[in-house]
């Protein structure tokens, strides 16, 4: 056990229980894996949302902690105080149980909240040593050995192991227990190493007389597009979603948002998808602030050029395929790529316009309409058991002779799909009637056994 | 009929209509059929590349465009790269597209809400220039519309196909307004070819080239697209000897 939730301490189980015994004690136990790296990626987080409302300084403190230095901060929230209270009331808020504690040193603060008492503490300056005295060993940040080292020799708190004498104790267990206790009671400074964030790329642009013309504004995208794609360029990026802020003089905004298929830094290409979508925005009395951001960036990495001298190189339809999403949405853009099934509505999968090819392909012995009706539209036949093709049909009110015909191709249900198709079969019969109109219709079940299908008849398909 | 024409001053005018339309600059390329008699009616003996060309089914198929999206289909797959596709509602059934040699990794579907979106991305698709051919399903092409699209083309050099489709057969009338297309098509069934045991045989169409610009209508009876997307013309009408083995082979086989 790592960690457990408030229920469960009622229960008895205690962190550092093993799995079966505390399962022993509660059978109902809810057990989950630790998830280190999760555990890590959302405390870095938590870091990045706490540099942003608090302080300017924030560290991770693997596994379980954060470090703020908030010298200078405080006063921004009402004080010491009432920032600790406000920090531990937001993550409750959260779902998440936090202890905060405020001290000159980095240690004690750390000793304090993991072994204290308090949910939220503010350490007056000069009180550290007389504040964890009575703390145990184990607030110290040493290694598991050497507290099981100090308590064999009887030291438990920090008060006594202060008191006793640094050679020896050097001697015995190293360096590190002086320079934690030193590091605890502010004797020897210690550095934090703060989590930077990524900005986006940003640029922005104050006008000193408002603009409102369409012309405009596409001019000075242009200007903004220039050293956005600059700002790129060092990063190594490409812009993936573009969000353009328009700030009104009646202090409005306005907002256009570009997507693209693949990352971009192509000027040109940038300023043209963002310049089609001005006819979307009501400049009012004018616009006084343009603020540019790319919000979603990729790397791009550098491609090599097919050579003339091995094929023929496709053009590029990327900027097509932005252009076109942009206007009718990223949904209405795709190809089709086929699926192992036999089930013609089945055998094919929609993805996106610019997906790797994968090499598969439809299989190619039977001839395949060029429509596909969205679903199969019933139809009245007389056809003779089991296996021939009908004499007529009627399809939406017109009766027609079926002059020639190709079939039973049988295609059976999937099985695996659902119980329902365990024994459903269709029969697809290639009909053309007196006047020469070709379809594709089918019967569902073999029409022998009932269990198959309703063996009624349906039409699927028109052929060309 | 009137007399032919003596051949140099039937150039120079050809040469001097060409310079009004303001393409003289460079000589339009063609994507030829395969068939003689069809390419010899078209002028520069084939379908031209940018240039808007109107495809519409006959008959029932105006609605349904089966024969009207296959032949457009097969005039796609004889391009190079990759075809843009519009559509108000999705119908195309991929691996048909397959078996006329359009594959699934060529072929970008674009899924319009209206009319007026399919022309804008048509038109958007068109001078775009990289795309092999760009096929649209559009009910309603005024004069103007189609003047914008074969404009488009025409700078870019892409192959538009505008395959007429409508949902009502009364609307058909439309296909009669003039527009700008190039050449307009009507595609109709016919009965196959009928084989010596039970089954269907390779479809027919009646392929009436209604309009063309400096040329002239006619109708072709031709078998369907084959595996590669090309036309053949029927055993029974091809005039040459091996066509006529072939047909032979055919129904022997």
């Amino acid at each position: 056990m790592l960690s457990v939730d408030l229920a469960a301490r009622k229960a008895g189980v205690r962190p550092g229980t093993p799995v079966a015994k505390a399962q022993a004690l509660y059978p109902d136990l809810i057990i989950m894996d630790a998830d280190q790296e999760g555990d890590r990626i959302g405390l870095e987080k938590l870091a990045l949302w706490f540099q942003q409302r608090i302080a300017p300084l924030v560290a991770v403190d693997v596994p379980d902690g954060l470090v703020l230095d908030t010298t200078g901060a405080d006063h921004l929230h009402g004080g010491e105080p009432a920032m600790l209270a406000e920090m531990v009331r937001r993550l409750r808020e959260a779902g998440i149980t936090a202890k905060a504690v405020v001290a000159d040193t980095l240690g004690a603060a750390h000793a304090l909240a993991r072994y204290g008492r308090a949910r939220a503490l503010v350490v007056s300056a000069g009180e550290t040593a007389a504040t964890i005295a009575d703390l145990p060993i184990e607030a110290l940040r040493l290694p598991d050995n050497m507290i099981e080292g100090l308590r064999a020799l009887g030291v438990a708190t920090i008060a006594s192991l202060a008191a006793m004498p640094r050679a020896p104790l050097a001697l015995r267990f190293g360096p590190d227990v002086a320079r934690r206790l030193d590091q605890a009671y502010g004797r020897i400074s210690e550095a934090i190493l703060p989590v930077r964030p990524v900005d986006p790329v940003t640029v922005s642009r104050n006008f000193a007389e408002p603009i409102g013309a369409a012309e405009t504004i596409a001019r000075y995208i242009g200007k903004l597009v220039l050293p956005l794609c600059q700002g790129l360029e060092e990063r190594g990026q490409g812009a993936r979603r573009l969000d353009l802020v328009l700030h009104r003089v009646d202090s409005r905004t306005e907002a256009i948002r570009i997507a693209t298929a693949t990352p971009v830094r192509d000027v040109k290409r940038l300023t043209r998808l963002l310049c089609e979508k001005i006819e979307t925005i009501d400049p009012g009395f004018g616009i006084e602030r343009m603020v540019l951001t790319a919000t979603l960036a990729e790397p791009i990495a550098p491609r090599q050029k097919i050579s003339s001298l091995i094929a023929e190189e496709e053009p590029d339809v990327s900027d097509l395929i932005d252009t076109l999403a942009n206007r009718v949405g990223h949904h209405s853009l795709y190809r089709f790529a086929p699926v192992e099934s036999d089930v013609p509505e089945r055998s094919f999968c929609r993805v996106p316009a610019l997906a790797p090819d994968d090499q598969k392909d439809w299989p190619h012995h039977w001839p395949r309409p060029t429509r596909l009706l969205p679903r199969p539209e019933p139809i009245e036949t007389m056809a003779v058991l089991p296996d021939h093709p009908p004499v007529f049909f009627v399809w939406r009110g017109i009766r027609r002779r079926v002059k020639c015909a190709d079939g039973p191709e049988r295609v059976f249900g999937e099985w695996w799909q659902g119980d329902a198709e365990l024994t459903t079969v269709r029969d697809y019969f290639r009909l053309e009637d007196t006047s020469g109109e070709r379809f594709w219709v089918y019967r569902s079940g073999d029409g022998e056994h009932g269990e198959t299908g309703s063996q009624g008849w349906f039409l699927h398909g028109i052929f060309g | 009929m009137s007399t032919p024409l003596s051949r140099p001053p039937l150039e120079a005018l050809r040469d001097q209509i060409r310079r009004l339309e303001g393409s003289a600059t460079r000589r339009r390329a063609v994507l030829p059929f395969g068939i003689r008699d069809i390419d010899r009616r078209l002028p520069g003996g084939g379908l031209a590349l940018g240039a808007l060309h109107e495809v519409a089914g006959g008959g029932n198929d105006a609605l349904n465009s089966a024969a009207a999206g296959q032949f457009a289909a097969g005039i796609a797959a004889r391009t190079k790269g990759k075809v843009l596709w519009i559509v108000t509602r999705q119908d195309l059934f991929a691996p048909a597209l397959k078996q006329v040699g359009l594959g699934g990794s060529r072929v970008i579907y674009v899924e319009a809400g209206a009319d007026q979106d399919v022309l804008a991305c048509f038109e958007e698709g068109l001078r775009h220039g990289g795309l092999g051919a760009v096929v649209a399903e559009v009910a309603r092409l005024s004069m103007t519309a189609s003047r914008r699209l074969q404009l488009a083309a025409e700078t870019s050099g892409a192959l538009g196909i505008a395959v007429r489709r409508w949902r009502r057969q009364t609307e058909a009338a439309d296909f009669g307004q003039p527009t700008a297309s190039v050449t307009r098509w009507r595609i109709s069934v016919l009965p196959s070819e009928t084989l010596p045991v039970p089954g269907v045989g390779r479809a027919r169409w009646l392929l009436e080239l209604i309009r063309a610009r400096a040329g002239e209508s006619a109708d072709f009876e031709v078998e369907a697209c084959d595996g590669k997307g090309r036309l053949s013309l029927p055993a029974a009408v091809a005039d040459g000897p091996d066509q006529e083995k072939a047909g032979r082979r055919r129904t022997r086989a």
